[in-house]
């Protein structure tokens, strides 16, 4: 299990954080992504892991309006 | 996350260039006109952005003056919707109503608007008393009306008095007159009059970039929701296009004051034409913006190939996209009114926006929509591509998912002169009322208003124009209607309380408060009313989970609408602040704040004017026009506390239908945020429990906000707060206030 913005999410073996994007349905193209603090650049979505336990922060930055 | 392909070999095959021509009527236009007054003035040019003087014309008696910018208008109001509220206090009395000859309407661009080196500086401000909500009301608007008066030689221009007939202000600034004419006969609706106009005062062809015209339409006169067109003429196109002040119905007292259309005669837009003291450093700052654009924008919001309408899926994702009257967030049909679709019906990809310079060009023109409907029907004419305000308002709120039918929805309350917000949130509540029986076809005068019935709603759109049937009672807005259905005994008060989205008589802008507690401020907690200009806060809040505490939304809900107070100010657009980011932003501390831009505003702001600011201080100006604006708004009776009270919709779920569409989602709140067991409840009791939870922690956000705000429990500022903005200089505001105490 891990936490994606304060809920949890059901964790499995070599979980990019691409996947965690596709299973929260997180479409927003301007987004600021930290796995236990570390800053994940854009271009490392799909090759960064994320392990069991893991702290994510995905900050959608504001839109609207 | 995914990102939009655009993929040319989709594009519908329009010729951009075809569309019905009204120039046959120019002569026609031209025999009714008769000048009433002519004043010469001495055109001049802005110095550090200023150009230290102001246009006061009174349509009813003729008087054209002008008027010193002081330094303490600078200082304190800085220019835009500051000056506008300057003007308007000095001009109005507690009594006065929007329909008094003393209400007037004032048009400002700010210190930095005209500048042509970055994206988003052609803005103006226009303020005046609002019919639906009886405060003042700012509105913003691009096209070049704005930015050409001021290089005529005024920083802002006050309409007041009313005329006995139509009339026409021209401010020719590059031969300095102003004239007053009066106008018999003629188009009223804004497609056709500003094609005419732009054409009447031009002096030739490559003159019509410099004439911009300021229009209604026929449904202003008929309803409290009108809007100004303001338009700027579309070189490629060979057409005269519109941006809309939209909200307040400033649009029904420009036309009470029986003025048709104002038209200024600029002089050709150049790089330099405010004087900065500063034009390296301003240079500068738009090229690192020009550049952040062409390389970014691709990969974020693509603003440059689809405009505000790239949102349209987002906000469906989330649950946030308005539909039936902001009862859901999301719809299986968006598909057919989302950015996908618009990039193949619009003209995408070409140099557009509606000011020169704007790299970010956003306003998409939508070409060959032939009107079904209406006294055009059968014409051919181009309309603005939907921004995502108009296609949330006009179609998934409403349940209208045809294109077409939605850009001919968007196009009527153009040249009609109405709000497409306003239209879109009215309609909805009337469909939903329709539904639920609290209106028939009998109370519709035989309009059908189901979900999706987007011809009942062009029908009741004409019959507003029309100033007939049921579409007069709708051109009321949303508050006034309510009172009528409750006087007139149709249906159960608080329900049509609740689902009628209005706060202070102002219509909500479409996106869905309800899971966003801070949201529910950011609309409620307004000075004018529920507009997304002041704070936009749902990611913060509902998804990213940034500010969970009172003082946290407290926080924001002060900061925010500040920061964005502060673009009316000075001329500047919201967007190119957030929907481009530079390529190292996440790497910033607060990077939802965008510090890179922020400093380019900080920048921006002390290379034109000379006045050295920093990010703090741009804070502060701006608190001194907001809390100015609610001090206004106390003087007018209302900007107290229950005038903020919010309409339960946008707290929570008023319905059955609304609570079992998220039962999972409430029944846990249920749980963690109350202690308490769902188990076993109907759903009525869990709404009930809902309601209190809801209503009760709104309450509480209120006395934060206040408190941040400096200001009461009752939401007055308090005299330690006007005195550290230094608005104690200003005896009537302090008088004000202390009533209040």
């Amino acid at each position: 299990m891990i936490l994606v913005n304060e809920e949890p999410l059901a964790w499995h073996e070599g979980m990019t954080v691409r996947d965690i994007l596709r299973a929260r349905n997180y479409r927003f193209p301007m987004l600021v992504i930290h796995v236990n603090d570390a800053l994940v650049a854009k271009a490392d979505y799909d090759t960064t892991t994320v392990p069991d336990g893991a702290v994510v922060k995905v900050i959608h930055l504001i839109s609207g309006g | 996350m995914s990102q939009l392909v655009f993929d040319p070999t989709k594009v519908m095959d329009i010729d951009y260039t075809k569309r019905t021509e009204y120039l046959d009527r120019l002569e026609a236009l031209r025999a009714g006109m008769r000048t009433l007054k002519e004043v010469p003035f001495q055109p001049s040019l802005p110095d550090k952005g200023y150009t230290n003087r102001t246009l006061y014309v009174n349509v009813g008696n003729l008087e054209v003056t002008e008027k010193p910018v002081t330094q303490q208008m600078k200082d304190v109001f800085i220019g835009g919707r500051g000056f506008g509220l300057y003007h308007l206090w000095n001009a109005v009395k507690p009594t006065t109503r929007w329909n008094d000859p003393e209400n007037e309407i004032v048009i400002s661009p700010g210190p930095v608007a005209g500048m042509t080196q970055y994206a988003g500086t052609g803005k103006s401000l226009v303020v005046s008393l609002s019919p639906q909500t009886d405060i003042p009301i700012d509105s913003n608007v691009g096209g070049f009306y704005g930015p050409l008066l001021k290089f005529s030689g005024f920083d802002a221009l006050e309409l007041q008095g009313k005329a006995d007939k139509d009339v026409i202000l021209f401010v020719d600034g590059v031969k300095g007159i102003i004239r007053i004419e009066e106008v018999e006969g003629g188009p009223e609706d804004s497609h056709v009059l500003a094609e005419l106009l732009t054409h009447m005062y031009a002096e030739d062809e490559k003159d019509l970039p410099n004439v911009s015209v300021v229009s209604s339409g026929a449904a202003a006169a008929h309803s409290l929701i009108g809007m100004l067109n303001f338009s700027f003429y579309d070189r490629r196109r060979k057409c005269v296009r519109f941006k809309q002040a939209g909200r307040g119905g400033i649009g029904t007292v420009f036309r009470d004051k029986r003025i048709r259309a104002l038209v200024v005669r600029g002089p050709k837009v150049a790089g330099d034409l405010n004087h900065p003291v500063d034009p390296e450093t301003i240079a500068k700052t738009g090229i690192k913006y020009h550049k952040e654009i062409r390389e970014n924008d691709g990969g974020q919001c693509m603003m440059r190939r689809n405009g505000t309408a790239h949102i349209v899926e987002i906000m469906d994702a989330y649950d946030l996209l308005p539909v039936h009257n902001f009862q859901y967030g999301s719809h299986p049909d968006v598909h057919k009114i989302d950015s996908a679709y618009w990039q193949q019906r619009c003209t995408q990809a070409t140099v557009d926006g509606c000011w020169y310079g704007c790299s970010m060009a956003c306003a998409k023109g939508a070409d060959g929509l032939v009107l079904k409907t209406g006294p055009y029907k059968g014409d051919m004419v181009t309309v603005d591509g939907p921004e995502y305000e108009n296609a949330a308002g006009l179609g998934s709120n409403c349940g209208v998912f045809d294109p077409d039918y939605l850009l001919e929805l968007n196009f009527y309350c153009d040249t009609y002169g109405i709000c497409t917000i306003t239209w879109g949130t009215l309609t909805a509540f009337v469909m939903e009322c329709y539904q639920r029986g609290i209106l028939n076809r009998e109370r519709t005068c035989g309009l059908e208003m189901t979900w999706g019935n987007a011809e009942a709603d062009l029908e009741m759109m004409h019959q507003m124009a029309r100033g007939e049937g049921f579409g007069k009672i709708a051109g009321m807005g949303v508050k006034k209607m309510k009172e009528y259905f409750i006087k007139q005994g149709w249906g159960d008060p608080q329900l049509i309380n609740d689902i009628g989205m209005e706060n202070k008589g102002l219509e909500y802008s479409q996106y869905m408060s309800k899971e966003s507690l801070a949201q529910q401020g950011g609309y409620a907690l307004t000075n004018k009313g529920p507009q997304h200009d002041e704070a936009w806060l749902i990611f913060m809040d509902m998804v990213n989970k940034q500010i969970p505490t009172f003082e946290d939304k407290a926080e924001a809900l002060y900061y925010f609408p500040l920061f964005r107070t502060w673009f009316g100010l000075n001329g500047f657009c919201k967007l190119p602040w957030n929907d481009v980011v530079p390529a190292n932003n996440s790497e910033q501390p607060e990077a939802h704040k965008v510090p890179e831009h922020v400093q380019n505003y900080v920048d921006l702001f002390s290379a034109t004017t000379g006045v050295k600011i920093d990010k703090e201080e741009l804070i502060v100006q701006s608190a001194k026009v907001y809390n100015f604006q609610r001090v206004f708004n106390i003087r007018m009776g209302k900007g107290l506390r229950l005038h903020d009270a919010a309409p339960y919709r946008s707290l929570g779920p008023v319905t059955k239908e609304e609570y079992e569409s998220r039962a999972e989602r409430y029944d846990q709140q249920i749980v963690t945020e109350m202690g308490l067991d769902p188990a076993g409840k109907s759903t009525e009791e869990k709404m009930a429990l809902h309601r209190t939870w809801r209503t009760g922690r709104f309450s509480k956000l209120m006395d934060s906000v206040y408190a941040r705000r400096g200001w009461t429990s009752n939401g007055v500022p308090t005299l330690e707060r006007l005195k550290e903005l230094g608005l104690d200089a200003f005896p009537e505001v302090v008088d004000v206030v202390k009533q209040h105490l």
